[in-house]
């Protein structure tokens, strides 16, 4: 089907400010969708409260209204435009629940306004639990399993068919009280009676905990003739309990088997089919039993997310710009891949490289808050690396989050584990928090286990065994000291090693390693990210650097400026420093000289590749 | 151990055995799946050939004995950039390389495989060697120049089944006396579609799916005449895939010409290759083959795409069928090359790529239904 001739007059609704949970990603769906949508000949009309956005320059949208994203504002601008459609999802939380007080109020009837890419019907049913519970039980998948209960005898019948943990909610209780988790009959009865006394109707509902089962995400697109594709799995480091915006994740999926994932893959399809997304992206989110495999739906969300955001820097596919070309009409075999020119966005892409993303946090700054991580995401901002292997992503991510940590540890920051006990290690392992992955180099150094390190974390063993195995090199460097011979060196680099880890190691200084390094010609390579795994040739320059045999960087005759981007997002540096490295490539191409962009951050614009010449993430 | 890799062309890639010592010769192609090296590794298309895996970390989840697709493994050798000695899976009964090895298989790791991948995408597949023992690159080039090419010969009668069996509690139950492959043969026959599979290497999935489509599925040697199957008076016929150069496979293709009319047929893969050769169209070896599980596929009859697994190095000439007046039922969107037929006149079907999947996308699968739908008629 070609693009709709029908509506040609489109409001984008944006993320408005920066808050937990919802950053600069949305600046940077939303710039691809306005884009997009220009592009095929449409008139956008934009409305963002956000300054520092890029989305909110002149040129990205026809017209920009820079005010509140709220109904009411919004009412108004429909009221002057009189758009023909409404595009809320790219532009997060915030604008989906815009259109949906808009529906409810009925101004989108009113002016005759379309939503566009999900339908109010769709996002109903992916957000109201119970509509949302029937669906899945339709098409046959499991959500945790819940029973209401209105006393101790309605409590006990449901905990046998629930099975420990349960977690206990009192219905219509002010601010929460009275819930908690209940590992054994014991602690349920306790938790129940204060519950079934703190609800105003005297009811709580049990619900299954799938608390330390793995976690996986699943990121969908779908066109209006009903084709599906999955454009990246994601597996959580961290299992579940911890806010998927506060895990380290890591894409592809690491630890499942072909049936596994594609029993997964035909979830995710049936869900969306269920769901009724008419286009574009969806989010879906599953907990897995590790011990048996089972699957539980945790969420689906109708609309780009964060994870769109990582999923397209991971893979090399634009998914919040294919999204917005779907929801005027076009299907994936009329979309060009823009990365190879030839193949069509209908494919699934593959990837030859690991990629971990790893949360910044900025506890330091707001001492009144504990370093405790749970369902409610506290991390400010992300950062993205790619490696050939797990090990040289992870360490390299740690090091992008500009916490002045150079690694995983033996970088001259660690604790003195002499000093700190076991207990203590222990206490950071079983409570989520920010250091818990240096905490896991820390008790292997202790000499615990992988099984105990496992019991306490619920890390899935496959992780604990990659990290164990750099600490374990760590020993052979240290070993080799100064006779560190080619191979060692080279293993070290590949496993993710900076040159300041290996000189506190060897008690060399960081030059000294570095011309040693040079010497030996241990130099980085860049590969290129290309959405198909070399099976094609790729056009766009987007490589990120590794340890390997061959170098892929296309390299001109033409001037050329290095962009330094500002990494992960903290408090005092955001999203106007992505506004700012996009403008400055920008003003290079008009002075045509090649610009490079360097950067580690997924969520923002200037590491989408059609802002620069080159883009490479550290 | 220290391990060479080293092409016909003279191209070397020094890398590490993770199966201990050993060498060995073949073409080395990639496959772009990020799972299921274990259903690669057992595929008996992959006869001969040495299967680099692209995704760099390969082991991850071990290997679990439900997930063969055929009695043994087939490919040559597996070279991965990273082998992950350390499962987690539930599934896993064991760690790929005690499997490889076990099989007396090669497992080569650390060498750059996007770079070789790249090679073989800019050069085409080619013959290699791979050795632990020698590891002069000059002698290692003089053998690989030596590999007989995998085109114009039969690597058909190396991988079909010697005696023939029907598929019972999820394996083969071998029929060890030859006179009774007749009609008495089938234990559900008027309740099953009794289905005779020509096997030139088939995967065990395809079965499976045949069965949960409701038949009852007797599997043949290759060299079957037309005449025994014709006594056996199955509802279908299926040809299955496998390794190869459908060319050489002149026995096949005569029995195809007998059977094609007598009743409804579905060919996968090279079964595909030799039902077009039997209809008089032509076949011919592409430069490095489809491998993989993201492939997309244009179904005309629906109009909706699949997004396939595949696993071939040669194709049908899509011109050769356009000219027979044989109808295109699916294109693959990438290249616009040939992926399905079908003859109305003949009752018979065939598809390119892998509609079983394992590895790979389910999208498929409706095709096993439209088989039955057609015997049903």
């Amino acid at each position: 089907m070609p693009k709709r001739i029908d509506i040609n007059k489109i409001l984008v609704i944006g993320a408005g400010p920066i808050i937990i949970g919802q950053a600069c990603e949305f600046d940077y769906s939303g710039t691809q969708a306005c884009k997009a949508l220009k592009e095929e000949g449409y008139n956008v009309i934009l409305i963002n409260s956000n300054p520092a956005s890029i989305m909110t320059d002149p040129d990205t949208a026809d017209k920009i209204y820079i005010e509140p994203v709220t109904s009411e504002i919004v009412e108004k601008i429909i009221e002057k435009e009189r758009p023909h459609a409404l595009l809320p999802t790219l532009g997060g939380q915030t604008a989906l629940n815009t259109a949906m007080k808009l529906a409810k109020k009925g101004i989108l009837k009113k002016y005759n306004v379309e939503i566009i890419g999900a339908s109010e019907k769709a996002i109903k049913k992916a957000e109201d639990r119970e509509l949302f519970r029937n669906a899945m039980n339709k098409i046959g998948l499991k959500i945790p399993k819940s029973i209401f209960a209105c006393n101790i005898n309605d409590v006990e019948k449901a905990a046998q068919k629930i099975g420990f943990p349960i977690i206990i909610r009192p219905s219509f209780t002010l601010g929460g009280t009275g819930s908690g988790i209940a590992y054994n009959s014991d602690e349920l009865l306790d938790f129940a009676k204060k519950g079934l006394n703190a609800s105003l109707i005297n009811q709580i509902m049990l619900e299954q905990s799938v608390l330390g089962w793995k976690e996986y995400e699943l990121e969908v697109m779908r066109d209006s003739s009903g084709n599906i594709v999955i454009i990246c799995s994601i597996e959580n480091l961290d299992p579940m309990g911890v806010h998927t915006g506060d895990s380290i994740t890591v894409a592809p999926a690491q630890t499942l088997c072909d049936k596994e994932y594609q029993e997964m893959r035909n979830a995710s399809i049936a869900i969306m089919q269920e769901i009724g997304v008419d286009t574009g992206g969806s989010n879906v989110q599953f907990a897995k039993n590790p011990k048996n495999g089972e699957i539980i739906v945790i969420e689906m969300n109708p609309r780009v997310s964060r994870s769109s955001a990582l999923a397209s820097k991971a893979t090399g596919f634009p998914i919040a710009k294919i999204a917005a070309k779907l929801a005027v009409g076009f299907t994936l075999d009329e979309i060009k891949n823009d990365i190879t020119g030839k193949t069509l966005a209908c494919f699934e892409p593959s990837i030859d490289y690991c990629v971990v993303k790893i949360p910044r946090f900025t506890f330091e700054k707001f001492s009144e808050t504990k370093d405790v991580l749970s369902t409610s995401m506290k991390s400010v901002g992300e950062t993205m690396s790619i490696g050939r292997t797990f090990k040289e992503a992870l360490q390299k991510g740690l090091r992008s989050l500009e916490i002045e940590r150079y690694g995983l540890g033996a970088d001259g920051k660690d604790i003195d584990i002499e000093k700190i006990s076991k207990t203590d290690i222990e206490k950071k392992l079983v409570i989520p928090n920010s250091k818990r992955i240096f905490y896991i180099r820390y008790a292997f150094k202790k000499g615990m286990t992988l099984k105990n390190i496992n019991e306490l974390t619920n890390i899935d063993p496959w992780f604990l065994w990659q990290i164990k195995e750099i600490v374990e090199f760590e020993k052979i460097i240290k070993l080799k000291g100064k006779n560190l011979s080619y191979d060692v060196l080279e293993k070290a680099k590949k496993l993710g090693f900076s040159d300041k880890q290996i000189a506190h190691l060897t008690l060399f200084s960081e030059k000294e390693i570095k011309i040693k390094r040079k010497k030996l010609g241990i130099i980085p390579v860049y590969k290129l990210v290309d959405t198909c795994a070399g099976e094609f040739k790729a056009s766009t320059p987007y490589y990120y650097s590794t340890y390997e045999k061959e170098c892929e960087a296309r390299i001109s005759n033409k001037k050329k400026v290095i962009i330094l981007g500002g990494g992960p997002n903290r408090i005092g540096q955001g999203i106007e420093f992505d506004y700012c490295c996009v403008h400055a490539s920008f003003a290079l191409k008009e002075e045509n000289i090649e610009s490079i962009m360097v950067n580690s951050n997924p969520e923002t614009v200037n590491c989408s590749i059609w802002r620069s010449n080159a883009f490479k993430s550290c | 151990m220290k391990a060479l890799l080293a092409f016909e062309d003279g191209r070397i890639f020094t890398c590490k055995s993770f199966t201990g010592p050993g060498e060995t010769i073949g073409e080395v192609v990639f496959n772009t799946s990020m799972t299921g090296y274990q259903e690669i590794l057992t595929d008996p298309s992959y006869y001969g050939q040495i299967i680099t895996m692209t995704y760099p970390l390969i082991g991850n989840y071990g290997v679990c004995s439900k997930d063969i697709e055929s009695d043994k493994i087939h490919a040559r050798a597996l070279i991965v950039k990273e082998y992950i000695d350390f499962y987690s899976n539930f599934r896993a009964t064991e760690t790929l390389a005690k499997y490889l090895k076990k099989e007396k298989i090669l497992g080569v790791e650390e060498l750059d495989t996007r770079a070789l991948t790249r090679h073989i995408r800019n050069k085409g597949a080619m013959g290699a060697v791979i050795s632990t023992f020698d590891l002069d690159p000059e002698s290692l080039i003089k053998k690989a120049k030596k590999i007989k090419p995998i085109q114009g010969n039969d690597l058909v009668k190396k991988v079909t089944t010697k005696t023939p069996y029907l598929w019972h509690n999820n394996m083969p139950d071998y029929i060890l006396e030859k006179d009774s492959i007749n009609l008495s043969i089938w234990r559900y026959k008027g309740k099953k579609y009794s289905v005779a599979v020509l096997d030139f290497g088939i995967k065990y999935n395809i079965i499976r799916c045949l069965e949960k489509a409701g038949c009852e599925v007797l599997v043949l040697p290759a060299e079957t005449n037309a005449d025994i199957i014709k006594k056996l008076k199955p509802d279908g016929i299926f040809l299955s895939n496998g390794p190869g150069d459908p060319e050489p496979l002149n026995y096949a293709v005569n029995t195809i010409k007998h059977l094609l009319g007598y009743c409804p047929i579905f060919g996968i893969c090279l079964g595909m290759q030799l039902m077009a050769l039997a209809m008089g169209a032509k076949t011919f070896k592409i430069k490095f083959g489809h491998r993989g599980a993201n492939q997309p596929v244009k179904n005309f009859l629906t109009n909706k795409i699949e997004i396939t697994s595949q696993n071939h190095g040669f194709a049908v000439d899509i011109n050769s069928i356009k000219e027979k007046g044989i109808e295109m039922t699916h294109i693959n969107l990438n290249e616009n090359s040939l992926e399905g037929f079908k003859n109305n006149a003949l009752n018979a079907f065939s598809i390119q790529y892998h509609p079983e999947s394992s590895p790979g996308p389910h999208d498929s699968l409706y095709l096993f239904n439209q088989f039955t739908k057609m015997m049903a008629l």
